[in-house]
């Protein structure tokens, strides 16, 4: 037999039991759609990932802190013995030991093959903002490292070139402050308080420039953004009357390496930084983290649609071994007129496949209808805060996959029963009653 | 090698059996349903092979035809033994040389006449507008080429009986076995089937095998083979 013709036939017989068949597609149909609707949220969150990545670049940028104790245990919540340059980062199974950073430890890390320059993160510690002598709000506000962007609502990101000084609010702050919207809220003065070293309050008034997008890891999260003057002036005025030997230490520095490096020089970079007592993480380090998350979870999601399928694919072995039980008769009079035992196996895999194609397509594309309109009722309304945020996107390749993968499954799942038709004898076949 | 038996041969033999043994079972339940058969089949020949229900006609008309092995003995096609055909020479005699019509038919209910004829030209691989050709031909000769797009199960037990009858001629088979041929039909229309069945014997040269228990239809045959619980009891030629 011609393999078209085997698999006309194969794809024919499918249609054979009705009820059957559908039953069977049914159930591959529920694996299939859940299969495609669980690795979709991870397409849809891991783009939203890369995507916000490449918004915030850096790319070229490691953030350096100075480990405190080689032996530090993250997971030991006992009491720290009191080292005076260690700061304890986090609580309980979060937190992280790290040292101050003087300016021989910027030496170092400059020193180390492949950075090209290190700028030390001096934060602001403001004790308010308020605008128009309205309600006074606690805020944390920093500086974007370079080569830092920042997606805005409304307005522009803070400009470092300028001696003026620019901030930026996040969109938690707009009403509070006493903004009609966000664009009510470019060109205001907002009036910034620092305590400095002889414990005097010093005022800075800054100009609002834009208002930033909440994203899922933007520079800085929930902080107000200052440019490179306003914050050098923060930082100078918070400085003041403080003694020596607590000016000039740095929790934090930025390093910037050759863009050029692949990942393995990177990692190199880093394991170079380590051996010199730095730890250091580029924005990726902080995002993988997020991925790999998002990976075990659709993961485990998948793996409860993989149990689905593979119920399926004994709802394919049951329903063809019906099929071979049926057509006995049939198979002994192909075979008894020259049809091999190859061909025979052949015919009732097609059908094991078609099957599993059948369910898989119908699947996906149902999963793909109800995936695009939920993650486009769920953008309008609950994940609104999230703009850019499809919660299940499918890309080709994935799906291709998907549908390959359950075509494999069913394959699997017709072996035995094809098996069993293949190894059938004419004679018993046609004495069957 | 066989030494050829009787001198009044119609054709070279084109199966031979020898002492063919065929056993079911073991122990208790074993049963011997041939117990040393030795026959020739010519070319162009029509042999009978009747006897009690049981007495394994149907046993030795698979060995012939080579669906069976037999347990001991030699089965010969063309002078060559079976046992050592490979299986693709072996689905290829049962596709070319030999045709089937069978007491229960076995049509596929679901496909039409037309494709249950071409059944094996499509086993065989033909193309499918030629194997369509070949079907329809050899419909037309049974003259059923007006019910080819029926379904099979549309038909009656003569139009049945005369589409398998198409469907085991349309490879142009050298051998035609008919296991009970007649067996599920009227006397008239068993009576037709017979002459189709002869008709094609006569102008076309085509070798029957035919098993029965009807003396008349045997009586139409060149040969007679009576079979006894396993054994050939006795051979008549006309
Ligand atoms: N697969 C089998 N297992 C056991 N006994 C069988 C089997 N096939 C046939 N027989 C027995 O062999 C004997 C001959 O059968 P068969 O050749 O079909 O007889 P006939 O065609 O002459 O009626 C019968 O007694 C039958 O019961
Ligand atoms: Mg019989």
């Amino acid at each position: 037999m011609k393999t078209i013709d085997l698999v006309r036939t194969g794809v024919r017989n499918t249609f054979r039991s009705r009820a059957r068949t559908t039953l069977t597609v049914l159930a591959i149909f529920v694996g299939a759609f859940t299969l495609t609707i669980t690795s979709g949220l991870g397409t849809g969150i891991n783009r939203y990932i890369d995507d916000t990545v490449a918004a915030i670049g850096g790319g070229d940028v490691l953030t350096v802190t100075k480990v405190a104790d080689e032996d530090f245990d993250p997971t030991d919540t006992s009491p720290q013995e009191y080292d005076p340059n260690a700061v304890t980062t986090g609580d309980g199974i979060a937190r992280t030991s790290i040292e101050m950073m003087t300016q021989d430890d910027l030496d170092a890390i400059g020193d180390v093959d492949d950075i090209l320059d290190v700028e030390p993160i001096t934060p602001a510690q403001v004790d308010y903002v308020s605008h128009d002598d309205g309600t006074r709000y606690t805020a944390t506000v920093s500086a974007l490292t370079p080569g830092q962007t920042v997606q805005t609502t409304a307005g522009a990101e803070p400009e470092n070139g300028t001696t003026q000084f620019q901030i930026s609010l996040p969109p938690t702050y707009v009403e509070p402050l006493g903004f009609d919207d966000d664009t009510d809220a470019i060109g205001a003065t907002l009036t910034i308080a620092v305590t400095d070293g002889a414990f005097e309050q010093h005022t800075v008034d800054a100009e609002i420039v834009g208002v930033t997008e909440e994203t899922l890891a933007g520079p800085g999260g929930a902080s107000l953004i200052a440019n490179q003057a306003l914050q050098d002036e923060l930082v100078t005025l918070q400085s003041t009357g403080l003694p020596d030997d607590q000016l000039d230490q740095w929790a934090q520095a930025t390093a910037t390496f050759d863009p050029e490096l692949t990942p393995d020089e990177v990692d190199a970079l880093k394991e170079g930084l380590a051996d010199e007592g730095f730890s250091g993480t580029t924005t990726a380090d902080t995002l993988g983290a997020f991925t790999t998350v998002i990976d075990t979870i659709v993961l485990i999601l998948n793996a409860f649609a993989g149990i689905a399928l593979l119920a399926a694919g004994f709802g394919i072995v049951n329903t063809l071994l019906m099929s071979v039980q049926e057509r006995t008769r049939e198979i002994g009079l192909m075979k008894a007129m020259g049809m091999s035992s190859g061909r025979v196996f052949g015919l009732f895999s097609i059908e094991a496949v078609f099957i599993g194609f059948l369910g898989s397509a119908i699947g996906v594309i149902t999963a793909m209808i109800v995936g695009t309109a939920v993650s486009g009722l769920l953008a309008g309304a609950l994940l609104a805060n999230l703009p850019g945020l499809t919660l299940i996107a499918f890309d080709p390749i994935t799906i291709g996959v998907t549908i390959l993968v359950i075509m494999a499954v069913a394959f699997l799942a017709g072996t035995l029963p094809a098996a069993r038709a293949a190894r059938k004898d004419p004679v018993d076949a046609l004495r069957y009653e | 090698m066989l030494d050829p038996l009787g001198a009044d041969t119609q054709g070279a033999a084109i199966i031979s059996v020898r002492d063919v043994e065929k056993t079911y079972g073991s122990g208790a339940g074993r049963f011997d349903a041939l117990r040393g058969v030795s026959l020739d089949i010519r070319e162009g020949e029509s042999l009978a092979i009747v006897g009690k229900s049981g007495s394994g006609k149907s046993t030795l008309m698979h060995v012939l035809a080579l669906l069976d092995e037999p347990t001991a003995g030699t089965v010969l096609l063309d002078r060559r033994n079976a046992k050592e055909l490979r299986s693709s020479e072996l689905n290829r005699a049962r596709n070319k040389t030999f045709g089937f019509v069978f007491q229960q038919f076995f049509l596929t209910p679901t496909q039409t006449v037309l494709e249950n004829v071409m059944l094996p030209l499509t086993i065989a691989g033909m193309p499918n507008r030629a194997r369509r050709a070949q079907a329809m031909a050899a419909l037309e000769q049974l003259e059923l080429a007006d019910k080819a797009k029926n379904k099979a199960t549309d038909l009656s037990g003569g139009q049945k009986q005369r589409v398998v009858i198409a469907r085991a001629l349309v490879n142009h088979p050298r051998i035609i076995f008919a296991d009970e041929p007649t067996g599920n039909l009227d006397t008239a229309t068993g009576r037709t089937v017979e002459d189709i069945l002869f008709t094609l014997n006569r102008e076309q040269g085509i070798t029957l095998v035919i098993v029965t228990h009807d003396d008349d239809l045997a009586a139409r045959c060149d040969r007679r083979i009576q079979i006894q619980d396993g054994r050939i009891l006795e051979e008549a030629t006309r």
